[in-house]
């Protein structure tokens, strides 16, 4: 019987994410929802000097949805916004199946998410804090 | 995934599951032995998948599937336009399947002009909330609907009370699922011009107490409107019995073909209001500036029916007949009662609902503790246990009860002791994935 997606580093990133917590003064906040599953996530940046210096999450939500924000959160910090961006959307590609694999290599962790294109109904989840991240960059930076 | 997880019937069953078993008065082997299995295609070309989303939408039998076959390869041809042999063939074979549906809800075959077919319950709800509920509702009016509803038998009545004026109210059961004759007093009153609940809940699987509401609700002077989506598939109805206005099921949910719902209204009601979609076939003379509308049932059919469905939930009616309700509803209450001891028997799950068997008709909704019913789902699916985690289209329910979501286990007479254990050993790998062993 496989693990699927639901290998060793999403389980650890879901029990003891390093980025879920009330960051005290983030430049940036915004709420993402999933709502058809309740997967909820408010994610807060604080960008400075165009980068990102401190990215951390609260919410609730599915393993899936939860752990896939800690890899996000982890991969973003101290990266600049243009690179953010970058990542957000090499990461919405990998999970439509359109990213090379030698692209795959800069998502680091996240990479392993690949295979939640095989299951449709929880590329939603998955995407949620890449989604989220996203629109915090085109709308308020 | 260990080995000695993996057991088999009457091995995994607790003292107490037994004792219930008997209770029921069903053989454990009767669960073991699956004689329905071999009749559904898709369960007997797949024997290591355990459905357990019979509420969402059930298998269908061969016959089904070969009637609606053999419909498109002898009688293909539009029916009621027709004035050759092969038309009329299908247009005997709707007239046949709508007098097989009267006599199904304990009516007449001459009651056969009030089955209306149209697409699925939704539809066949949303005619009676659009056209009914239009025709009648005026501002300061109430329409009176259980908190349990599924969204089909929600939404169109929220819609037309807000084009009415009307007030939309809700009758709230206890953490038991049980609407009380205290509640529908409570909130049928002298206003109510309509009530409408759910005969079975699509995620407490509760049987509502039809026949006391619909009698609440004909002292107010107001119709009582039934979705029996999750009813008919286990118990057996009968709309005069039950002293209903309108009852709407449909026939996926059934054993029948995708795309065919029902409603069966009473005549003079069906008689009294405007149809719901307009076209071709529900006329009786069209001029450049008005029509004059077919009588019922054709006014609310308008446009080319599905014949091939309707043909084929002919069959699938015939086929549960053969079967029994009195034999559909011992096996599902065995299937019911074992299931939920051995939920119970798991300490990380938390049913919702009743805590008695008897009152799950076909549906059981539970949540792992800390662990998202998704990700529950999608760890069952790797075990090839099919079951549905959502709101299940009732989210006012889930919001009432405090919950946004849950997983769903839905049974019908063809599942067996085996798709319970694989339930359970799959709840326990659910568990050791996110806790360990």
């Amino acid at each position: 019987m496989g693990e699927g997606i639901y290998n060793a580093a999403l389980m650890e990133h879901n029990a003891h994410p390093d980025y879920k917590y009330e960051m005290e003064n983030p430049t940036h906040t915004h709420e993402g929802v999933n709502p058809s599953c309740g997967d909820d996530i408010i994610l807060s940046l604080r960008v400075v000097d165009g980068i990102v210096e401190e990215a951390a999450f609260t919410g609730s939500g599915c393993a899936v949805s939860q752990a896939s924000a800690d890899i996000m959160a982890d991969l973003i910090t101290e990266e600049p916004v243009e690179e953010v961006k970058r990542l957000c959307e090499l990461f919405l590609a990998m999970i439509r199946g359109e990213a090379c694999e030698e692209e795959l290599e800069d998502l680091g962790e996240a990479a392993e998410l690949k295979s939640i294109a095989l299951m449709p109904a929880r590329v939603k989840c998955a995407e949620l804090g890449w989604r989220t991240a996203l629109t915090i960059i085109e709308e308020e930076l | 995934m260990t080995e000695q997880r993996i057991l088999h019937g009457a091995d995994m069953l607790t003292e107490r599951g037994r004792a219930e078993w008997d209770a029921a008065g069903v053989q454990v082997s009767a669960l073991v032995d699956n004689p329905y299995k071999k009749d559904f295609p898709l369960l007997a070309t797949k024997p290591s998948l355990a459905f357990l989303d019979s509420a969402a939408t059930a298998q269908r039998p061969a016959v089904v599937l070969d009637a609606q076959r053999n419909f498109y390869e002898s009688m293909n041809a539009n029916a009621l336009r027709g004035l050759y042999k092969l038309s009329v063939e299908a247009t005997e074979a709707i007239n046949a399947s709508r007098a097989h549906v009267a006599r199904f809800l304990g009516l007449t075959d001459a009651d056969a002009r009030d089955i209306i077919f149209c697409r699925n319950a939704s539809e066949a709800l949303n005619i009676v909330a659009s056209s009914y509920g239009g025709s009648v509702l005026a501002a300061g009016d109430e329409v009176c609907i259980t908190i349990m509803e599924h969204h089909s038998n929600l939404i169109p009545w929220q819609q037309v009370c807000e084009r009415a004026g009307a007030k939309l109210v809700y009758m709230y059961v206890g953490e038991d699922g049980v609407l009380t004759e205290e509640e529908m007093r409570a909130k049928i009153g002298p206003k109510t011009k309509v009530v409408s609940a759910a005969h079975v809940s699509n995620v407490l699987g509760v049987e509502n107490d039809i026949k006391l509401l619909a009698s609440i609700a004909h002292e107010f002077g107001a119709v009582m409107v039934v979705d029996g989506a999750q009813s008919v598939p286990h118990l057996q109805v009968n709309v005069r019995d039950l002293d209903v206005d309108f009852f709407a099921f449909s026939a996926h949910k059934a054993f029948g073909p995708l795309g065919i719902g029902v409603l069966w209204g009473r005549h003079e009601l069906l008689e009294a209001m405007p149809p719901f979609l307009t076209g071709g076939e529900m006329i009786d003379s069209v001029t450049e500036q008005a029509a004059v509308w077919a009588p019922t049932p054709e006014k609310f059919e308008a446009g080319t029916q599905d014949a091939a469905g309707i043909f084929a939930l002919d069959a699938a009616l015939t086929y549960m007949e053969g079967v029994g309700y009195e034999a559909i509803q011992m096996r599902e209450s065995a299937l019911v009662h074992t299931c939920m001891h051995r939920l119970a028997d798991l300490d990380f799950v938390r049913i919702i609902g009743p805590a008695d068997p008897a009152l799950h008709h076909g549906v059981i909704s539970f949540n792992v503790c800390g662990i998202h019913p998704h990700d529950v789902s999608s760890i069952l699916d790797m075990d090839n246990v099919a079951i549905r985690a959502g709101h299940h289209c009732a989210q006012p329910l889930l919001a009432h009860l405090g919950i946004e979501s849950c997983c769903r286990a839905s049974l019908a007479f063809y599942n067996d002791s085996a798709d319970i254990d694989k339930l359970i050993s799959g709840l326990q790998h659910v568990w050791s994935m996110f806790h360990g062993d």
